[in-house]
């Protein structure tokens, strides 16, 4: 029971952070890039699996590869990374699906069920307190860098560097959802509550404040619906999320 | 003294396509030099190469510590936002550790409540106010600003250029500014740079802004009205 809440606990903190890179990732306009961006975490839990080491490292290596593509691509240009991503990460998908076999494919790409081991629970808090902390001291030029590269250049920040952290911090967002929520369905963790924040807010804050609240309601309203109905967590976190999107969309805009 | 900045044989490519070659000049400190040039002919993509966002050959040395304040010419922004104009000027303060007040300043380029409202809601002037608000944040030595009155209804076209001029004469203000307005050019610059693909050249505006020349450099006639005279 203990370990159940901790890692409840751990969701909370996990879509938490999802829903703060989310509004970024929004913004910086990878909406679906994200998506196709988690699926190269496959192939990487199959390697992993085949080597005889603990999945999440193998995806997080992996993601963490995938965001230095990203980055190096975006270097030259735009029209290309959309194309990249595209195509590369899902092949990324197919080559992963045919390294592993039916069960180990189903949890990966769904997030499995089973009792979080000591080391999980350390990575996870690990990383979300480094992702939490990214967010919160970076927020500033994030935003300009967001709304122009020059004037973030101007203001003396480090473009190249931050846009690569960022894309690092969002692999590793991934990684930390990939347990209770797969490779398919965390890119949408990431996205949906990110964009529900955006049809409600009126400036960043709110905006922080909507995407934390939503992936929160949409977490912990998924993992009790499903531990009633006996069905995967991950799937009923993702339709409530949405549910949430849906009932933004009623909001008359501004 | 050295210059504040010193270009020398700078070239600019996309792939195939060159967009400016061989160019060179210097700026001193409180010069006001005004870029001119047709469409195409490399004006905004120059402005970038100086604050180092696309790659060039060729040499661009600004003097050491200086404090630039960019007004792009416009932004490609999706119009729902929710980022306040606010949000903005806070981050660039934050970001540059001054302590500037925000709203005197959105008052000086005349803004109000307005800064408080999504970005995507503000009106074309109000948004290239804004800009012009941001890039003073932080004291800055240097302003390039690309065409930043593009839009602003004429009371508020010479709001903003009398606070530019102001700040040039309060702080000693180096100006780069991109325009369209020869008469203004005419009147507030002390340099003009002409850029074309044929004949770049550098000189005062009663040297550079003749009818021959400027027919050199747009390929057409050009007539300008210049006040009072």
């Amino acid at each position: 029971m203990a370990l159940e809440v901790t890692a409840l606990a751990l969701s909370i903190i996990t879509a938490s952070v999802a829903g703060l890179v989310g509004c970024f990732a929004v913004m910086r306009r990878m909406t679906l890039a994200a998506d196709a961006f988690s699926h190269v975490a496959l192939p990487g839990i199959g390697i992993a699996l085949a080597l005889g080491i603990h999945p999440l490292f193998g995806a997080t290596a992996m993601l963490m590869f995938g965001a230095v593509i990203i980055w190096a691509l975006e270097r030259r240009t735009r029209i290309a990374t959309e194309t990249v991503i595209g195509v590369v990460f899902s092949t990324a998908l197919a080559v992963g699906s045919l390294m592993s076999s039916g069960e180990q494919l189903v949890d990966a790409l769904f997030g499995g069920p089973g009792v979080l081991t000591i080391g999980e629970l350390v990575f996870g808090a690990a990383a979300a307190l480094a992702i939490g902390l990214f967010i919160f001291t970076q927020r500033n030029r994030l935003i300009l860098w967001l709304v122009s590269p020059e004037i973030a250049k101007t203001s003396g920040i480090d473009v190249t560097r931050l846009n690569l952290i960022f894309l690092m911090m969002f692999a590793l967002t991934v990684a930390l959802g990939l347990r209770y929520l797969g490779v398919l369905l965390m890119g949408s963790l990431i996205i949906i509550p990110a964009v529900t924040a955006k049809r409600l807010a009126r400036n960043l804050n709110q905006m922080l404040g909507y995407a934390i609240g939503s992936a929160i309601l949409a977490t912990v309203v998924g993992t009790v619906v499903a531990h009633r109905v006996h069905r995967p967590t991950g799937p009923i976190i993702i339709t409530a999320s949405a549910a949430l999107f849906a009932v933004s969309l009623i909001r008359r805009r501004r | 003294m050295p210059p504040l900045l010193l270009v020398e044989n700078l070239a600019i490519a996309f792939g195939d396509v060159t967009v400016v070659r061989d160019l060179s000049f210097h700026v001193d400190r409180g010069d006001s030099l005004a870029i001119i040039g047709p469409n195409g002919s490399g004006k905004s993509v120059l402005f970038k190469a100086l604050v180092g966002s696309v790659p060039f050959r060729g040499v661009i040395e600004w003097s050491p510590g200086v404090r630039i304040g960019y007004v792009p010419q416009k932004l490609d922004l999706e119009r729902d936002l929710p980022i306040t104009g606010n949000d903005l000027l806070v981050a660039k303060r934050r970001v540059v550790q001054s302590d500037q007040d925000v709203e005197a300043l959105a008052t000086r380029v005349g803004l109000s409540d307005e800064i408080h409202k999504p970005i995507g809601t503000l009106s074309g002037g109000q948004f290239q106010r804004l800009l012009v608000a941001l890039a003073l944040i932080g004291a800055p030595d240097v302003l390039l600003l690309d065409e930043y009155t593009s839009g602003v209804d004429v009371p508020g076209q010479q709001r903003l250029t009398e606070l530019v001029s102001e700040l040039r004469t309060e702080r000693g203000l180096t100006v780069l500014s991109i325009s369209h307005d020869l008469s203004v050019v005419y009147r507030s610059a002390t340099n003009v740079l002409c850029l074309s693909r044929d004949h770049p050249c550098i000189g005062p505006p009663r040297k550079v802004l003749t009818p021959e020349r400027l027919e050199e450099i747009y390929g057409a006639p050009v007539e300008f009205h210049v006040h009072g005279t």
